[in-house]
């Protein structure tokens, strides 16, 4: 053992206490918590190598086709086509991370420690929600714009690209001869347009976050919670998308990830199932605040 | 100080804890004794708030946990040393904790030094020995220089001079008048720290008293006595009124008489002894034999009078 022991080592006295322990030291107590483990820089880690590579890979297949097959470039999504993998996989990633903020502390016992030291449970709950949302956005932030750069340099050849600095077009209709593709129709891409898809993408892969925390606060274990995520926002649309036509839709748009397919769509006309960017991510945030009340109310409620 | 007041703790259809009420003065160690599933974690599992108590309330220094304004300051718990994210630096841990109560960062130094763990300081915890953990969640208790504190089986796992180590390191807490309320399955280790006992049994309190009166009030002193006319000697003795026993090596055991008694009996009766013996209850034996009787006799008032001495070899036996 690598210890000795120094029974009399002094202590320095601590200052006088006055007030009473609140939410800025738990806030700094939990940044220090998400900081200091391993898996908090892996699962960054990956969700921007997966976020930025994605784009890039699924970029660079779509320059390729774009090549081949200029028919494709009617009504080709740049923007989408970018965010993409970082909003279907991205979403995974970061729920592995929302449910663990939580799900670690019961699973190593951490909670009672950290109940101990501070026992105003509605302090810890909403400080740690807080902070990881925090961090959860900005990774978000700036995994979304660089897929977005990089996906948008790789597709710069092929004329459809989309820019967040100057409204881009794009043509609606093509005729496939086999002379060629004779292209027409025009659609605007507004800078507007882009940047809701890249800020609104990484909302919403922090409200799955967020959904993933909720799902951890209720479930306390980190294998279950990660699953019930990954089920409700990848398994299940799946399973939506299975449903007859004349009526999926209208269960789709109830369901979280639903926000993510609007959000991300910048050409063309709205997809007249679904609700418009904004209140579809008012759908996925509604999911995001239920889920993490209730577990708000378990974390109170339940013993430790 | 630590009051608790009726404290009832259920799981489900099982009762942990049932109507406890005690009190832990500041000044002394106060040991805190019972089989296992006796109840004894779960009871402090409460008075942090961990858990809920169904019945009963528990205060300290007149506040319930969750109104303590500091809690660090106040309380020092150390319940499981592995209840750590073995994923963080033994510093990073006690950094954590000490921001939620305002603490200075210096203050993390200081503790580790204090338990000696200086040298794994940016190690993560998941490589601890359980000895190496115990002292980092001793650490944890010391970061708030708090007037309470709280030891679940602190000498758990630790080697030898980590062992006497907690125990002055206890001792020199409570001769500070800090209060300090200690669990421990190892008797000897209560017999030597402890000034003060609770004892329970099923949830309930068998013995709140001082260690002195905790001994005393077990069945006390017998006498050792080997023979060769064993039971010449045991009717002898029977006649006299005191009760004696044989066991298997063929000593006997007797209650009632002294070892003077006894060995004018022998004379008179013409009995040769070959060893005549007083033996005193240690705190171990007198454990056994309360909690066996807690077990025996669960109808029996909590904290009521003491409970008629069973038979010892039997107590021993189910305590074991």
């Amino acid at each position: 053992m690598a210890t000795t022991t120094t029974a009399d080592v002094k202590l320095s006295a601590l200052p006088p206490a006055t007030g009473r322990a609140g939410m800025r030291g738990v806030l700094a107590s939990e940044f220090t918590k998400l900081r200091s483990v391993r898996s908090t820089y892996w699962t960054i880690g990956a969700l921007i190598i997966v976020g930025v590579g994605l784009a890039a890979a699924i970029g660079a297949g779509a320059a390729s086709d774009l090549q081949h097959n200029p028919g494709d470039k009617a009504a080709f999504d740049a923007t989408q086509t970018s965010l993409g993998g970082f909003f279907y996989l991205g979403q995974l990633i970061i729920a592995v991370l929302g449910a663990m903020a939580i799900t670690s502390e019961y699973s190593t016992g951490m909670i009672r420690t950290s109940l101990t030291a501070m026992p105003r449970r509605g302090t810890v709950y909403a400080s740690k929600l807080l902070v990881f949302t925090g961090v959860a956005l900005v990774i978000s932030l700036v995994t979304s714009f660089l897929a977005f750069f990089v996906g948008q340099a790789v597709l710069s050849g092929s004329g459809v690209s989309a820019s967040l600095f100057h409204s881009t077009t794009v043509p609606m209709a093509a005729q496939v001869t086999p002379q060629g593709a004779t292209l027409s129709g025009t659609f605007t891409v507004t800078t507007g347009a882009v940047l809701t898809a890249v800020v609104g993408i990484a909302l919403f892969v922090t409200v799955a976050a967020v959904i993933a925390f909720g799902l951890g606060a209720i479930i306390r274990h980190t294998a279950g919670a990660i699953a019930s995520a990954i089920g409700l926002l990848f398994v299940l649309p799946i399973i939506i998308q299975l449903l007859p036509n004349t009526w999926r839709w209208d269960v789709m748009r109830f369901f979280p990830d639903a926000a993510g397919r609007v959000l991300s769509s910048t050409v063309g006309p709205p997809n007249p199932h679904m609700w418009s960017a904004w209140p579809q991510f008012a759908v996925a945030a509604i999911w995001a605040l239920v889920l993490v009340g209730i577990g708000a109310y378990l974390f109170r409620k339940r013993d430790a | 100080m630590i009051e608790v007041r009726g404290l009832t703790k259920r799981y489900g259809a099982k009762t942990a804890v049932d109507g406890l009420s005690f009190a832990i003065e500041p000044g002394k160690v106060t040991g805190f004794l019972g089989p296992n599933g006796a109840g004894k974690t779960t009871t402090m599992r409460c008075i942090l708030g961990l858990d809920y108590p169904n019945e009963g309330t528990i205060t300290v220094d007149g506040k319930t946990y969750h109104d303590l304004a500091f809690p660090m300051r106040e309380m020092g718990a150390l319940l499981d040393a592995k209840a750590v994210h073995g994923g963080r630096s033994a510093y990073s841990h006690l950094l954590c904790l000490a921001q939620t109560n305002g603490l200075p960062k210096k203050r993390v130094g200081e503790v580790l030094e204090l338990v000696g763990l200086t040298e794994v300081t940016k190690k993560r915890s998941k490589g601890f020995s359980l000895g190496m953990s115990q002292r980092l969640g001793i650490a944890a208790t010391m970061l708030g220089d708090p007037k309470m504190l709280m030891f679940d089986e602190p000498v758990n796992g630790l080697d030898p001079e980590g062992i006497l180590w907690i125990r002055n390191l206890m001792k020199a807490l409570a001769s500070e008048g800090r209060t300090v309320f200690v669990s421990s399955h190892l008797m000897s280790e209560m017999e030597n720290t402890a000034d003060h006992l609770i004892v329970i049994g099923r949830g309930k309190l068998i013995a709140d008293c001082t260690m002195k009166e905790f001994i005393a009030r077990s069945s006390g002193t017998s006498v050792r006595v080997r023979t060769p006319s064993a039971g010449q000697l045991i009717a002898a003795i029977a006649a006299k009124g005191a009760t004696a026993s044989s066991d298997e090596s063929g000593s006997i055991e007797v209650r009632g008489m002294s070892t003077e008694q006894i060995g004018d009996l022998a004379f008179s009766e013409g009995i040769r002894l070959h060893e005549l013996t007083m033996v005193r209850a240690s705190l171990e034996e007198a454990f056994m034999e309360l909690t066996a009787d807690s077990v025996e006799y669960r109808a029996e008032v909590p904290g009521g009078q003491h409970p008629s001495p069973a038979n010892s070899d039997t107590a021993i036996g189910s305590g074991v």
